[in-house]
């Protein structure tokens, strides 16, 4: 194995003027921005073409639960919040804010990731699986799509305030753009949500 | 775009967000007169001025960090 050190993690690049960690975060969420607006897109042209919306009747609201949709829109509003606390700290040089607002983030994630389950599960009850009909698929599809970002989001704040803040004792700027860059992926995941609330549940 | 940049941006769009739930949720009470719809509309418009408060300390805060 080399020693090479990948160039420009900490310092902009000459030819970008930002760090090749962020320059390549944002590459990554130009991809999942074209993930979700496929999705997005299909979602539009489904329900365009059909009849009512939903097929069975009614409207989404009744049919979703629109005041547990409402508390994991204020958890992960919150969440980014505590995220953005959390890059600060760092900017700040003060680690152990970092990592009681990283624990609250990572912590307000598993909230969203619960209250999710209980919905989930009452429309299983009621036995509306991905199966029954255009609304209920595009529901867990789009849903569970952005749960999984949810999850992926956890393993990586997770690492940040575990064993991977220990490269704060050695480069606190490259610890700090790495939090930076998961802060940057978290805002993406939550703003996908603010987009999904209402078309899907109010709309 | 740095992280302080997203999240003002971030801000906004939470904002709207709010006011938009807030109107969707009055506009709701009004078609099925539910007092629970009411006071989620006003959690609403509460929540969009909490956070354009929050906008503002946020900004204060960190405003010797760059935008880039």
């Amino acid at each position: 194995m080399s020693d090479t050190v990948i160039p420009y993690m900490v310092k902009p690049h000459p030819v970008t003027g930002i760090p090749n960690g962020k320059f390549g975060i944002w590459l990554f969420l130009a991809s999942e921005v074209m993930l979700f607006g496929a999705l997005f897109s299909s979602y539009v042209l489904i329900r365009t073409g059909a009849p009512h919306w939903p097929p069975e009747g009614g409207l989404s609201s009744e049919i979703l639960n629109v005041p547990l949709a409402t508390l994991n829109t204020g958890i992960l509003i919150t969440s980014s919040i505590t995220m953005v606390l959390a890059w600060a700290s760092c900017k700040l040089g003060e680690l152990p804010k970092f990592k009681l607002w990283m624990g609250a983030t990572i912590l307000l994630s598993f909230g969203f990731l619960i209250v999710k389950y209980f919905e989930y599960s009452h429309k299983f009850e009621l036995g509306h699986y991905p199966s029954h009909d255009n609304f209920y698929a595009v529901y867990f599809t789009l849903t569970g799509l952005h749960g999984v970002h949810i999850l992926g989001g956890i393993v990586v704040n997770s690492y940040l305030l575990g064993p991977g803040s220990k490269l704060w004792a050695t480069d606190r700027e490259h610890f700090t753009n790495r939090v930076e860059n998961a802060g940057l992926y978290w805002h993406f995941v939550d703003l996908v949500w603010i987009f999904l609330f209402p078309c899907l549940y109010l709309l | 775009m740095s992280l302080k940049a997203f999240h003002v941006f971030f801000v906004i769009v939470s904002v709207l967000c709010a006011l938009g739930f807030g109107a969707w949720s009055v506009a709701a009470y009004q078609r099925t007169g539910q007092g629970g719809t009411l006071l989620l509309g006003i959690l609403g418009f509460a929540a969009a001025a909490a956070l354009v408060w929050y906008g503002f300390w946020f900004l204060r805060k960190l405003k010797g960090v760059s935008f880039l």
